[in-house]
């Protein structure tokens, strides 16, 4: 309820599906919601890397998204922060992804969800490490 | 819409809990229930549901009137529609993105095939 998932099982291996999410030479070929074109991506795929993608829908608007990579471990697991460009959705949110080898290919586990209920999740989960990253968090922020 | 944003944030953090999820479950199916009557089903003591009501109602969640010695509890719909509504928005950029994403990785396995990786 709280957050988005989503699950795409893709007859595809891991490594292939973890490289189209990640390189600017898959993105351009299928991020956003409609056949528009992707205008700009950029991605530095390591912890604290950023990426930056703008792209522009088949009704002319144009959208940038941008984050920061949280967890990089390809090719099973990419968790980023995301925040768009403007005032469409202000504020930051969360987007994890896991990918499992399966029989046909890759099973694909999308969640998007608020930072906010995923940190509450996180500290009650790791107790004394979800407080430290907030407070490193904090602290790279002033 | 600095607002907007921390509104949302304290809507998900309310909505994180599985005790207040089924709060507002019950609230859905009949609206304008006793503070007393809410916490029967809960194994939990009445001050504890009193604190999850507090939570819900800072984010603008529920509303509590009081009427001589009975408080009861009613269903604020807004900041859940608009939870909704986000859930929404990102499921319709998302769901397109991703069958996107599975028609490409599956052209590129079958030219990694084709050319014998």
């Amino acid at each position: 309820m709280t957050s988005l998932t989503l699950v795409r099982r893709i007859a595809a291996r891991p490594s292939i599906v973890f490289d189209a999410l990640t390189t600017p030479e898959g993105i351009v070929c299928w991020w956003g919601p409609d056949a528009g074109p992707v205008l700009l991506a950029e991605t530095d795929v390591r912890i604290g890397g950023r990426f930056r993608v703008r792209f522009r829908m088949l009704d002319g608007s144009e959208h940038e998204s941008s984050g920061e990579y949280l967890e990089v471990v390809r090719p099973e697991r990419l968790a980023m922060s995301w925040r768009w460009l403007g005032g469409e959705d202000p504020g930051e949110s969360l987007v994890e992804i896991d990918l499992r080898a399966s029989a046909e290919g890759t099973e694909l586990t999308f969640t998007h969800s608020r930072l906010r209920d995923e940190d509450t999740r996180r500290s009650h989960e790791e107790g004394w490490n979800g407080a430290l990253d907030k407070l490193q968090r904090h602290f790279s922020r002033n | 819409m600095v607002n907007y944003s921390a509104q949302l944030d304290r809507t998900f953090a309310a909505l994180v809990d599985p005790t207040r999820r089924a709060i507002l479950a019950r609230l859905e199916r009949d609206d304008g229930v006793t503070v007393s009557e809410l916490a029967k089903p809960f194994a939990i003591k009445l001050p504890a549901v009193m604190k999850h009501l507090d939570v819900l109602d800072d984010a603008g969640l529920i509303t509590r009137s009081k009427m001589g010695r009975t408080v009861t509890v009613r269903l604020s719909p807004e900041p859940m529609r608009a939870a909704m509504e986000w859930l929404r928005r990102y499921e319709r950029f998302w769901s397109r993105s991703l069958d996107r994403l599975a028609a490409y990785a599956e052209r590129k396995e079958a030219e990694a095939r084709k050319s014998g990786r």
